[in-house]
């Protein structure tokens, strides 16, 4: 007991400093364009949080996550261009991304693995299809302008700043949320599915239902980071509808490893600083981020968090030399050392 | 990150950025004049970007990296193509580097993402990008285009078309998206006008890996006027003529038959008229100059995308040197820059309409093979062609914006 | 009626191209279960191959074959040296060949920079046949035949050969196939390398009419993806069909429904998908 308790305390203060740092970001990067930075990553964190629900702890990889991130993005851009007003717009765009999320769900829930990917693929382009094509509708190529954030409460959202603790609040709401549902029982029952899919349904577990609800859940949290998009950038246009986008969001998963909280969050960062900070310095910046990719696949398969937490672990080992291996090793929970059904060994 | 303090140390320069200073007093005389550029290096737009970088890369070379006595630094961002990068790069470049005037961007849609922002921080921006709306109804004081609005150039096609060439029934083809729509229906709006009729309008999504689709529909026509960009110029040319289309003429705005994409094509090219702004060809020591340098030092013949930035470059020039090398004051440097009325550029005079965009020469060109290359050989000059045409400006601004839809076309069959 | 007409004959051909760059695909995804997202860039890089070649002066089919055995070369080395190690796992898979279209795009976009390619269509297959009036393209229908060829040929490998005996045991029950002493992991080498030479040629062959540009990659790989799932994995008949299927839905939804052109593009594949998840011609995969 001691030993969880010693591993707790330094863990729960960790968490308390990161966010404490969080919270005082925009004091010490001093920079407008930093703190838009840093809003970036706190969207798509949660962006790829979202579509970790399903690939790490469902065992069910989707690329076609983009289609429900995007699905936000437009509804809402849709009715404001229309002259609705935020709070109409916002939720009506959540209801419709939850909506899709169960049309995707119904018809990708008929098959696993490979399979899965597959049909969240093709649901994915046929909405960028949509996006990309029915102009008359979307607005095409050109996209669609948002000329003004909101103002909840008579916050003032337009710079750097406000927006930046909105996302902030969005994020930490969404790790509070994951964390509870990972905990939870339901949490518990979908890492079963993901493992042991036919002892599950032996149990009397409903395996497809447990997958639908996940499935709502992932498509909420992208249709939030979808809208945060939207006013982040108060612009809107197919290329956010793409396979790239999915390829995107899927690559921060599982570069920083899948069925961890801190995984995604890592991933995230990483892509975005690579794509806006890194490509002002180097010129072939995404010949880097291939490399990058290629180099975690190499040495760190189960992604970036896991495998730091791992060499960490041995490293520690090596050095107490006799000592039990410490059983959670990492700031957060790691993910089974069974790893998932789609073999994140 | 030591380029930040050295940053904050720069943005006592510029007024409104303020949140940044951390006290120490900037001395004007001894920072650097920055040009941020807005380009695109990767991805499918980057052919053109990277002529762009080229275009202004060789105006500094020439003046040794000083305007009107003052260092200039180039800061280049890749936006990658696409209007999410745009913006966070236009972030980058005003709020990080506190750059003193933008160049670029590229392509109309990143240029819309771009509008309200541009107007907000008030950084003056020298766009290659069409986008018509942004120096006419939606006039932004920041925004300035040297280049040409999407139709500026098709205006003057379509008035050749049916007063020169009397071409009587002419079919339109251009990506499905704002900078095809507006070229368009300027080509259609002067064609009609001048008594021809547009009697197919065909668009074709910006990625389209085979045009037979759309040719094939393309009726009994005197002439087929294409407004592509990018690549995709060199694709359908090809493509029309597999078809066995070339017994009918086609025309082509100023990015179908960009001198920088003579060397991708072939035989297929041969007898296109196109409307352009700038020509490689053009007779004058500033343009043969530029066009040497330019071969000198990149191995390329320029187009309208290296010369649009050139130009733009020029326009700075000629404003600091109004100003006195001074920028700080960035209204008065933004006055100074739309007032710039210049004799010797590559392409030409050039002045600027109170609404922000140029007004210049427009050419007439048929595409030649002279000793085993292609040319685009001047037929014709339009001299000081307004983005209005000849429509004036109240009258043209009382109408919408050029779309898919307007002017309406009539005359479809 | 000419339209008609046109529309059916240009659909043939873009199938036959389809068809080149999709049956490598297919043997890859059926045999070794692999999502290969790379394949569009092969197709890529093998157009950027054949131009350089041709550039030199060298002749057509030679430059088409050479551009195949050198991406045969690479997608060998990366299949022997990295998927390998990763069989089995979908993740890391989607990853590495990700990471390899990332690093594969941007050094054709260093070495052959971001100018628009095309090589003229060789001299003895350009020009159009005019029949009734109409013009047909002679290079379509030059690649419809190569295309042809190439799906005999196949057909006879996979059919008629003990390599294909083998990857037909492969492709039906990967663990029975090892427990009988088909050494796999050769196996996986040879056919990764067959399905990049096939890209890569069809790259070629579709150079004259596509060109070749930055993004061709990411413009040929969701082709790629629909015709092999509409056709079933690991079915050469079924990449011939899908191919066609995608070809004539291509040329007349651009020209019927220009709106929905993708809709009616993707929409095929998203109902073979739920309804029949093996494909018009896959076996059911135990």
């Amino acid at each position: 007991m001691s030993a969880v308790s010693g591993l707790l305390a330094p863990r729960t203060a960790a968490i308390a400093m990161a966010v404490l740092l969080l919270l005082v970001l925009p004091l010490w990067v001093g920079n407008a364009y930093y703190v838009n930075i840093a809003s970036q990553i706190l969207f798509f964190a949660v962006f790829a949080l979202a579509l970790n629900v399903l690939v790490g702890y469902g065992g069910l990889t989707s690329l076609g996550h983009a289609g429900l991130f995007a699905m936000a993005g437009y509804t809402a851009a849709l009715l404001l261009a229309r002259g609705h007003g935020h709070l109409v717009a916002d939720t009506a765009a959540l209801l419709v991304t939850v909506a899709t999320a169960a049309v995707y769900a119904v018809l990708s829930l008929r098959a696993t693995g490979i399979g899965f990917l597959m049909i969240t693929l093709a649901i994915g382009q046929i909405l960028w299809g949509i996006a990309y094509r029915w102009a008359s509708l979307t607005n095409g190529d050109n996209g669609v302008n948002v000329s003004s954030r909101p103002m909840p409460f008579g916050l003032d959202l337009s710079g750097a700043d406000g927006f930046y603790y909105l996302c902030l609040v969005v994020f930490l709401a969404c790790v509070g949320s994951m964390a509870v549902v990972v905990r939870s029982p339901f949490g518990a029952s979908l890492r079963g599915t993901r493992d042991q899919e036919r002892r599950m349904a032996a149990l009397g577990y409903d395996v497809w239902l447990i997958r639908f609800w996940a499935f709502l859940l992932s498509g909420f949290w992208s249709g939030v980071a979808g809208l945060l998009f939207l006013y982040y950038n108060q612009f809107i246009s197919p290329q956010v509808v793409a396979l790239t986008t999915s390829a995107e969001a899927l690559l921060m998963v599982i570069a920083g490893g899948t069925a961890t909280l801190l995984g995604p969050i890592v991933g995230a960062a990483l892509v975005v600083i690579m794509k806006n900070v890194v490509s002002a310095y180097i010129v072939r910046w995404n010949m880097v981020l291939g490399i990058i990719f290629i180099l975690i696949v190499s040495f760190m398969p189960e992604g970036l968090v896991p495998g730091s937490a791992r060499l960490w672990a041995w490293a520690r080992h090596r050095l107490r030399h006799g000592k039990p291996k410490p059983a959670a090793p990492g700031p957060v929970a790691a993910p089974p050392a069974s790893g998932g059904k789609e073999g994140v060994r | 990150m030591p380029r930040v303090t050295r940053r904050a140390v720069l943005a006592g320069t510029a007024a409104g950025t303020a949140a940044a200073v951390i006290g120490m007093p900037a001395i004007a005389q001894a920072t650097p004049f920055k040009i941020g550029l807005l380009t695109v290096k990767t991805g499918p737009l980057a052919q053109g970007g990277i002529q762009m970088e080229q275009g202004i890369m060789t105006l500094l070379k020439q003046r040794g990296s000083t305007f009107a006595g003052r260092k200039v630094e180039l800061v280049s961002a890749d936006t990658g193509g696409n209007p999410a990068g745009a913006k966070t790069k236009a972030s980058e470049l005003i709020e990080r580097d506190n750059v003193d005037v933008i160049l670029g961007p590229l392509a109309a849609f990143e240029l819309l993402a771009l509008n309200d922002y541009i107007r907000q921080k008030g950084t003056p921006l020298m766009s290659l990008a069409a986008a018509e709306d942004v120096t006419q109804r939606q006039t932004n004081p920041f925004i300035m285009r040297p280049s040409a609005t999407s139709a500026q150039c098709c205006h003057v096609l379509g008035d050749y078309a049916a007063k020169e060439l009397k071409y009587r029934r002419a079919a339109t083809i251009s990506e499905d998206f704002a900078f095809g729509y507006e070229q368009m229906s300027g080509f259609q709006r002067v064609f009609e006008d001048g008594g021809g009729k547009v009697v197919k309008k065909l668009w074709p999504p910006l990625v389209t890996p085979d045009y037979t689709p759309y040719i094939a529909q393309i009726g009994n026509v005197d002439c087929v006027a294409n407004g592509f960009a990018g690549s995709n110029p060199v694709k359908f040319m090809r493509a029309y003529a597999d078809l066995g289309m070339k017994r009918i003429p086609l025309l082509a705005g100023w990015t179908a038959m960009d001198d920088a994409l003579l060397k991708s094509l072939g035989d297929e090219a041969v007898g296109v008229v196109s409307a352009a702004w700038y020509s490689a060809s053009l007779d004058s020591p500033v343009n043969k100059q530029f066009v040497a340098d330019m071969a000198k030092d990149h191995n390329v013949l320029p187009g309208g995308y290296s010369a649009g930035m050139y130009i733009a470059g020029q326009v700075v020039e000629a404003a600091l040197q109004k100003t006195g090398g001074k920028s700080d004051d960035k209204k008065a440097f933004n006055e100074a820059l739309r007032g710039v009325s210049l004799q010797d550029t590559p392409r030409g005079p050039v002045k600027f309409d109170k609404y922000g965009n140029v007004v210049g020469d427009v050419h007439i060109r048929r595409c030649e093979r002279k000793g085993g290359q292609l040319v685009n050989t001047i037929v014709k000059t339009y001299p000081d062609v307004s983005q209005f045409w000849t429509y004036g400006d109240q009258a043209f601004l009382a109408n919408p914006v050029y779309s898919r839809d307007y002017p309406p076309a009539k005359n479809l069959e | 009626m000419s339209l008609w007409l046109t529309l059916a004959v240009n659909s043939f051909g873009l199938g036959g191209l389809l068809f080149l760059l999709s049956s490598g695909f297919s043997l890859i995804f059926g045999l070794m279960r692999i999502p290969n997202l790379m394949h569009g860039s092969f197709f890529m890089l093998g157009a950027y191959f054949g131009v350089t070649l041709l550039d030199r002066g060298v002749n057509f089919w030679v430059a088409a074959i050479g551009a195949g055995l050198l991406t045969a070369l690479i997608g060998g080395l990366i299949e022997r040296f990295l998927l390998r190690r990763l069989e089995g796992q979908v993740l890391p898979q989607v990853l590495l060949t990700l990471g390899f279209a990332f690093i594969i795009g941007d050094v054709c976009l260093m070495v052959w920079t971001g100018d628009p390619w095309q090589p003229a269509t060789p001299a003895h297959l350009a020009g159009a046949v005019q029949v009734a009036g109409l013009f047909f393209p002679l290079y379509r229908l030059v690649i419809l035949a190569v295309a042809v060829v190439v799906a005999i040929a196949l057909w006879i490998m996979v059919d008629w050969t003990r390599l294909g005996a083998m990857i037909r045991a492969g492709v039906d029950d990967p663990p029975i196939a090892r427990v009988v002493g088909i050494r796999v992991s050769q196996l996986f080498t040879l056919v990764f390398s067959l399905g990049a030479a096939l890209a890569a040629f069809a790259g070629v062959m579709g150079a004259p009419y596509l060109s070749v540009y930055p993004g061709l990659d990411f413009e040929m790989l969701p082709l790629a993806l629909i015709v092999v799932i509409l056709g079933g994995t690991g079915s050469l008949l079924g990449a011939l069909v899908g191919s066609f299927i995608i070809g004539f839905l291509y040329n007349f939804g651009q020209a019927m429904f220009p709106d929905l052109a993708y809709v009616i593009l993707f929409l095929p594949m998203l109902l073979v998908l739920v309804l029949r998840p093996q494909g018009l011609f896959g076996k059911v995969v135990t």
